[in-house]
Order: C-alpha cells, then structure tokens, then sequence
C-alpha cells in the first residue's frame, strides 16, 4: 500500500507549506558563508588536480603514482558531485560570478553541461522516479523498476549495471540521446542518433585528447603511466559516483510512479513524490563531501537549488516532517543501501511483477485533491 | 638595471604566451587557464583586468577614496572615462561605474576611485564602511565618450557638482601635470563646504598655477565659497564670463545638468559642450500591482505587463525561451535581465535593478523589465 493513501488533501498542501517555509528561510539565509564554502572547495579541488597530474609525471616511482591516482580521483569526484552537479543546479547562481554559475560552469567529464541540465536538472528532477518520464530509471540500459517490461536482454541486468558503472560519465554523457530508442526500439533513425551526438562527441573528444593523450605526451617516455594512472582516476570516479547515484533512488524501498501522478500535481504532492522517490545514506563529513552531498539525496531532491552544504543542516526538520506525516524517510549505511541496490538489480534481471502494490489507489488518491490555493507555482507542464 | 628590466618582463611575456597558448587551453579544459591562477593569486589571469586595494582613505565624512593597483592587463584610461567596479558583498557580486580622479601621468600606476556614500547606494556604503586595503577587486578596462580630447583644448571649463567631480578632477590633474598652459576655470558646486571632496588639494592646485582659477559654489546659506546657491546664467557671467570661448566639461546630478545643458543649447555652444550623465537608482513601484512593460531585447518585442509569470509573457509575445519545468528548480529558462525589478513567486521577494540572471517561470515582473531574450 502506498502512503499516498494515506494522506489528505490538506494534508498534501500542509506538507508543500512547511517545506516550503524551509527552503524560503535558507534562500533568506543565503550569503558570504555559502560564497566562502564554494569558493574554498573550488580552490582545494584545483590543488587536488594540480598536485595529482604533477605527481604522475613521475608516476614511474610506485609511491608517485598511488598518490597521484588518489588526488586526480578525489579532483574528479569533488570536481563532478559538489562541485560540478551542484553549481549546475544553479545553487550559486544568486551569487553573480560567472565562474560559479549554473549557465556557464562546465565540468571535468565528458557529459556537456547542457544535455546534463536537460536530461537531470528537468527530466529526472521534475519527473522523478515517473516511469517512462525520468530517463534515470535505468538510463535505457536495466530494468530498475518492476513496472518495466520484462525483455530477454534485462537477464544481463547485473553485468550491464556494471558496464554502466564503469563507463558512467560515457554513459551520462549518451544519455539524451536515448540510444535504446534506435538500437533496440527502432523509434529513432540513425541520422538522429548522429546529429544529437555531434555537441557530445565534441566534448567526448576534448576529454579524451587531454587525459589520454596530451597529458601522457607531456611525460614522454612516462606516457604509460601517466595513461594508465588517468584511466584509473577516471574509473575511480565513474564507479563512486554512479554507485552514489544508484542509491539515491534505487533501494529497494523506494517507490516509483505511474505517469498518472503528475497529472494535476500540487506543490505538495510534489515534495511528497521526492520524498518517497529517494534515498539518503549515512556517514561522516567525508563522506557528505565526496558524495556531493548526494547522501541528503532527499533533501536534495526537495530543494535542488539549494547550496547543497546545507542539508545536513535541514535534514532533521524533514525527517521530523515525514514522522509527522506517517512518511518513510529512507536511510542507513552506505553498504546497506548500496547491498539493496544490487539486491534489486539481480531481482528484476527475472520477470516478474511486485505484489500487491498501491498504484491504482494512487491515481485514485491524486484525482481527489482540491485545486492548488494561494500563491503556489502552478505545475502545469509541457512534456519535453 | 635596464638590461634585467628588459629581461624580466620579456619573462613576463612569455609566461603570458604559454598560458594563452592552445596546449594550456587544452590541458586546462574545460575550466580554462584563469580558473587555475586565481586559485594560486587573486590578481594573475590571462586577461582579466583585477587590483589590489591599496589605500582607503576618507576625504570628507561621506566619501571613500580608493587607491588601486591593477594587474598588468588593464590598458589605462582618458581622463574623464569611467570603469566598472565588481565588489562581492555578502557573496553577492555588484557592478558599478566609476570615474578615476587620478592623473594619467601620476606615475606608479594607480588608479583612483571616490565614491560618495548615499543613504541607499548599497555599494558606495559597502566601499565607504566595509572596504580594506588589500581586498582584490574586478575591473572593466575604461570606457564611455566623456574624455579629455587627444589635441587638448586651450581654454578649459570644468563644471562638476556633488561626486560628479572625479572626471573633471582627473582632467585637472592630468593638464596641470602636463604644464597646461591654457586657462582652465573649476566650477564645482557641492551641498556644503565640508561636503567637497578633493578641497585642500584644488585650493593648492589653484595656489601653485596661475593659469587654474577655483569656483567653489555651495548651498543652502552656506557662504563659504566664492558663489552660493546653484547654477544660474550669474554664476557664469561673474565667474567665467569667457565661458563660449571654452570647450566645458560637465558631470553632476541630472537638475544641474539639465540646467547647464539648457543655456549652452539656448546659446547654440551645445557642440563645446562635453558632459557625463549620472546613473540613477530606479525608482520603487509598488510590487502587488501590473504596471509597466516587458522589453525583450534581442526580439525586439514590448508587451504591457500583465501580471503572468515571464516565461507565460514571453510565450504569448510568440517567443520561446528555453523552458523546462516550469517550477522553478530547473533553471532552463533562467536569462538575463538587463534592468528592471522582479518579484520571485516562491520567495515574494522583489529584486534588484540591477543586471542580473533570472528564472523566468517564478518571476514576476515589478514595473518594467528589460530581458536580453
């Protein structure tokens, strides 16, 4: 049974109002604090790279090498996930420097900042967890939600979840193309697939130049330490990040969608289809950092434009909120959510449906609110 | 001592050559060079103009008076031309125009910035209370049509009211350093004697150059200088009664512009008339109410304001914007808004004029508003 069953109208709109006097308070808040935070993780991160491609010229000496590895790989993953996914988010673009601003910040991988926006800042940010409208259930490629029909090529779920993972920023960077639709749905023709991938391809091939190429020339007869401590900085990266991605929102216990839901959809149903529609994990500071504070994936999805240095902060007032409520607030260990991700994965590579299931009544709940009141945004709209 | 001169700053050159170079473009990417040497030094950029607050002093009790050393981009200036400052204050960026009062021959290679601090000049307040020597700050390289002409003209009428006196004031330095030897009349008109900024200096100036006559005009009973009240055609007529043969500069606020620029253009000497005009703060229009219009720039397409959102504006106008979810959390369709005040849906609170990016699905114009769309 769904816990949208549960709930009331008023009690749909109570919840938009105290989340949204949240968020409202935290803009209010906004200042040198956050510039400071962002400008100094910027600064370290620089180091970090600096200090990482440096120490890999002499990637010959073992020590060197594991050292370099370690702070090229820790420059990406802060690079792409506080840093990077952050910014993009246009979680300092109030601050007014183009060098930190959702428009013009471009990140160290070879996704572009634009089909990154497009297809998760709007599609898996305002549809999330809606099957068939946030392409991030599965990325074309697993079978992440029993309510997806079950192919024969869903029995390699476990191996190309992996595949995915370690070739995660190539993925990412295809990921608006919807290659599925050509290879394996034929909806889109070839010439498609080639005119969308130009934009990428262009980056893809600067990326690729400097870490694989240019980079390894400069150490001359080094190169292939320098290639191989690159490859590896990069796989580093691609695993961490899509296994913190992956846990977000594919625990076992978080719920997914009909396309129905979003018909009509108040401010409060939103927050609560969030809510339900993500994971948090735990650990220290560390951990907060190097996930780009993805671990307050729920917080995160609530409020996406909010400095995300912030939800540690917030976290408790919204879990009390979905106590409140009667609403699960889905978190443990990394291991343990990360064990429930792939737990779920091998599941779904069989068919087979979830029992039971409140969908239905979900639909039915949603078509019962009263029209939204004062002064909400209206959410009415457009399919991309 | 030539020799190691020479050397160094083809050392200079180098480094700037590599750092703009393809390879540095390409093992930077895609960040660029600049991202990499701000980390290291605040004032090294490949091409960004940047300074280092050198010395804050206050001349009068409602001014600031900046010294800053630039880095090696920027290009110098025209008397009378003004730059861009950006400040951050509170993690906020703020742009604002100033003139330099220095002379372009002082030397060290400073520059000189005053502001007057305004009961609501959130910048000039910022600079005057809050700015230390040794904050870097970003400039724009010099700009704007008010300038000391190359061929410097033999009789020179400066007229400048308030802050307004920092272009002249750069004119008059940068002439005296020069051993001008043409006559040169200060008109300056300020609220009270204490108020003027640059006082002592212009009276030695006066003092020490036979050909540099000081007018002081001050207001409101005060008598202090050697006119009261503000600009009438009296003030001329005793102070400078040559004043058709001059070629005048003038900067002040817009009534005692508007005033001098009256009786040139009556006279038909609008053509020896240079001028500056000040920028003003917008004024308030109430938030609740639609009002105004809806300029988008680059479609060149008005609409009256009718309330809606930006994005439903710009849609019905036949535009379309980039969009996505229409909630505010994508930021799809965030564009530029050159001038103008919108209110923000979610929040209610209303912006400032000032240039700035802005969602347009959770803005609301407030009076007009000007979209680079």
């Amino acid at each position: 049974m769904s816990i949208f069953n549960s709930l009331t109208a008023e009690q749909f709109d109570s919840i938009g109002r105290e989340l949204d006097a949240i968020r409202n308070r935290e803009i209010a808040d906004l200042g040198e604090k956050d510039a400071k935070y962002i400008r100094t993780l910027i600064k370290r991160q620089r180091q970090l790279e600096v200090a990482g491609r440096g120490l890999l010229m002499a990637g010959f000496l073992p020590p060197a090498w594991l050292a370099g590895v370690a702070c090229l790989s820790a420059s990406k993953i802060i690079d792409n996930m506080e840093i990077g996914h952050n910014v993009m988010h246009g979680q300092y673009d109030w601050m007014g420097d183009p060098a930190i601003n959702s428009q013009t910040f471009d990140w160290d991988n070879t996704c572009t900042s634009k089909a990154w926006k497009h297809t998760h800042n709007y599609e898996h940010h305002t549809f999330t967890n809606v099957l068939d409208k946030d392409h991030d259930i599965g990325y074309g490629i697993l079978r992440m939600s029993e309510d997806q029909e079950w192919e024969p090529r869903f029995l390699l779920n476990p191996i190309l979840a992996g595949v995915l993972a370690t070739f995660f920023q190539h993925f990412v960077a295809v990921q608006s193309l919807k290659l599925e639709d050509y290879l394996i749905y034929k909806t889109k023709t070839k010439e498609e697939v080639k005119a969308e991938f130009k934009p990428t391809w262009k980056k893809m091939r600067k990326q690729l130049f400097k870490d694989y190429l240019l980079f390894p020339a400069l150490a001359g007869p080094f190169f292939p330490f320098v290639f191989a401590g690159n490859v590896t900085a990069n796989l580093a990266r691609n695993l961490w990040s899509s296994q913190v991605i992956y846990n977000g929102h594919f625990p076992e216990e978080v719920e997914q969608f009909p396309e129905s839901v979003i018909e009509n959809e108040t401010r409060g149903q939103w927050y609560v289809r969030q809510m339900l529609g993500s994971a948090n994990f735990e650990g220290g500071p560390l951990m907060h950092l190097m996930s780009g504070n993805l671990s307050f994936q729920i917080e995160h999805h609530l409020f996406p434009d909010l400095p995300a240095h912030r939800y540690a902060k917030i976290s408790p007032e919204v879990r009390a909120i979905c106590e409140k409520y009667g609403l699960p607030y889905n978190t443990g260990p990394f291991f343990k959510q990360s064990f429930s991700v792939w737990k779920r994965i091998f599941k779904l590579a069989l068919p087979g449906k979830r029992k039971g299931g409140g969908k239905g009544t979900l639909a039915t709940v949603l078509n019962k609110k009263p029209a939204p009141t004062g002064e909400q945004v209206p959410i009415s709209r457009k399919a991309a | 001592m030539q020799q190691t001169q020479t050397q160094a700053s083809r050392f200079h050159s180098g480094v700037q050559r590599v750092l703009r170079s393809r390879v540095a473009q390409v093992l930077s990417y895609p960040h660029g060079v600049d991202r990499y040497l701000e980390v290291m030094n605040p004032m090294w950029s490949t091409g960004e103009v940047r300074a280092r607050v050198e010395q804050v002093q206050h001349l009068t009790a409602d001014s600031v008076t900046l010294t800053l050393r630039p880095n090696q981009h920027w290009q110098g200036f025209i008397p009378g031309q003004f730059v861009q400052l950006t400040v951050e204050i509170d993690g906020v960026r703020h742009t604002r125009c100033y003139s330099p009062a220095n002379s372009v021959h002082n030397g060290d290679g400073t520059i000189e910035l005053t502001a007057k601090a305004h009961a609501n000049g959130f910048v000039s307040r910022y600079l005057r209370e809050q700015m230390q020597a040794g904050q870097v700050v970003s400039l724009s390289q010099s700009g704007g049509e008010f300038a000391l002409p190359a061929n410097r003209p033999e009789r020179v009428l400066l007229i400048s009211g308030g802050s307004g006196i920092t272009p002249v004031m750069a004119m008059l330095r940068t002439l005296c350093d020069e051993g001008h030897s043409g006559k040169i009349t200060f008109l300056h008109y300020a609220n009270r004697a204490e108020d003027m900024i640059y006082a002592d200096e212009l009276a030695e100036i006066a003092a020490r150059h036979d050909n540099v006559e000081l007018v002081r005009c001050f207001n409101g009973g005060d008598t202090a200088g050697e006119l009261s009240g503000l600009f009438c055609r009296e003030h001329l007529l005793e102070a400078v009664p040559d004043y058709a043969d001059a070629d005048t500069f003038l900067c002040g606020p817009p009534p005692m512009m508007a005033a001098v620029e009256a009786l040139w253009d009556e006279e038909g000497l609008d053509h020896r008339l240079n001028k500056e005009h000040f920028t003003l703060a917008a004024p308030q229009v109430d938030s609740d109410s639609a009002e105004g219009e809806v300029r988008f720039a680059r479609s060149e397409t008005l609409v009256t304001n009718n309330g809606a959102n930006l994005l439903e504006q710009a849609e019905a106008a036949g535009l379309k914007p980039e969009s996505g979810c229409r909630m505010g959390i994508c930021y799809s369709c965030t564009c530029r808004k050159t001038s103008g005040q919108v209110r923000d849906l979610r929040t209610g609170k209303v912006s400032s004029g000032d240039e700035q990016d802005i969602q347009l699905c959770v803005s609301v114009p407030v009076g007009t508003v000007t979209l680079d769309i």
